[in-house]
């Protein structure tokens, strides 16, 4: 299903994209729906998708045994899951599974990496965005390992 | 003001986490002014100390509502206190959260820096919207409470989930970066761990919200309350009167200072 524009248009994330550059992104995505316990992807697949999540809960795992699955990061609305797509060997790191219905924009990557190919002044915006969405999620990974609520006695 | 604590009973004792709980607090006999949502009270444990405590509920009929986590020797003698043991009280103490005029309230807390923000939940706004971060499910404040908060958007989330967690995991900065906000008709409270205040802030001056608009919750060695005994200086504020709720213009280069 194709997405709406006022989806992508509402997105903070894309807040930095004209209209047509936007207009071009929803034309290499698909809008789905997703039902709690759906899996999105497994560690060690191949990555050749992203979403972007407009409403619900996608958990992020690593199997541990004897833990199993082992919840690292949830993604909410408004923000983007997977980056393995980004860099060779292309596969996924990590496992990711919908916790809530969930409605998200699906990116096919390979369509995403032509369009950024044939219009450089599109292709930096997307980076700039990618760049921003993986500084917030390394430095709020940081903060955590802080461990800042722990009860100091 | 009064320098000598007043009576005060505990009337419930309610178990929040493992380390929390929330106490309702009877006068004796003589009741403290009113307290203001931001304000803290100096509350004593006989034979132990005093320590500075926010309030964290105004019932509206004398009541004191305060959320202790057992830290030292006398916050663990308050949180052990059985009702019926009768506590001394000092207070209304320092700033308010400043809620005039505020259209799109925005609420962020971590850890037991929920307790303070706690009383404005129920602010008439335009729209409110909660983010509370806490270490584990376990640790997270009030959580029944929050779920049934009809008037107010909430998101909560956890530094570690476990298998029975729905909820988000991930830093509070996380959803504060993705939310939808109008940076122009937010005011924005946090209250938590003051890097976690820090990086907050910083985010939300990426969203375009004007220092102005965000407020901040700082504490220190509070203990006459009255701005005499300077133990509680951070700067140029004595926080138990100039403080604990601090426009961020006044905090920022306060919260980035190494020692003070």
């Amino acid at each position: 299903m194709t997405i709406p524009m006022t989806d992508l248009d509402a997105l903070p994330l894309l807040m930095n994209l004209s209209h047509t550059q936007r207009a071009a992104l929803a034309g290499v995505s698909r809008i789905e729906t997703y039902e709690p316990g759906t899996r999105l992807f497994d560690e060690g697949g191949l990555a050749d998708q992203c979403w972007v999540v407009l409403s619900g809960c996608v958990m992020i795992d690593a199997a541990v045994p004897p833990r199993g699955r082992v919840t690292l990061q949830s993604i909410g609305p408004g923000e983007l899951l997977g980056w393995s797509w980004l860099v060779p060997p292309y596969r996924w790191h990590f496992g990711a599974t919908v916790v809530s219905p969930t409605r998200a924009a699906v990116v096919d990557t390979g369509a995403l990496r032509q369009l950024a190919d044939d219009d450089p002044a599109l292709g930096y915006q997307l980076s700039l965005i990618l760049i921003d969405a993986l500084l917030n999620r390394l430095q709020a990974t940081r903060i955590r390992l802080l461990d800042l609520y722990r009860n100091p006695s | 003001m009064t320098w000598t604590p007043t009576p005060y009973r505990v009337a419930t004792r309610t178990v929040e986490t493992h380390d929390t709980v929330t106490l309702a607090l009877r006068p004796v006999a003589e009741s403290l002014p009113a307290f203001l949502p931001g304000q803290f009270a100096m509350i004593y444990a006989h034979g132990v100390g005093e320590i500075p405590i926010s309030i964290s509920a105004i019932p509206g009929d004398g009541t004191l509502v305060h959320t202790i986590r057992a830290v030292g020797a006398v916050s663990k003698a308050l949180h052990d206190a059985e009702p019926g043991t009768v506590l001394g009280v000092r207070g209304p103490f320092g700033t308010a959260w400043r809620l005039d005029g505020v259209e799109d309230l925005l609420v962020v807390a971590g850890g037991i820096g929920l307790a303070p923000l706690r009383p404005v939940l129920g602010h008439p706004s335009k729209h409110t919207l909660l983010i509370a971060g806490a270490r584990t499910p376990q640790d997270l404040l009030y959580q029944a409470e929050l779920t049934q908060l009809s008037d107010v958007d909430t998101v909560l989330t956890v530094d570690h989930g476990d298998d029975d967690w729905q909820g988000r995991v991930g830093f509070v900065t996380e959803p504060l970066a993705s939310v939808p906000l109008d940076p122009e008709r937010t005011t924005a409270l946090l209250c938590g761990p003051e890097p976690m205040m820090r990086f907050c802030a910083r985010t939300l001056l990426g969203r375009g919200v004007p220092a102005e608009r965000i407020q901040v919750s700082l504490e220190r060695n509070m203990q006459c309350g009255a701005g005499l005994c300077g133990h509680c200086q951070l700067g140029p504020l004595l926080l138990c009167r100039e403080g604990p709720v601090t426009g961020y213009p006044v905090a920022e280069p306060l919260l980035l200072a190494k020692e003070l």
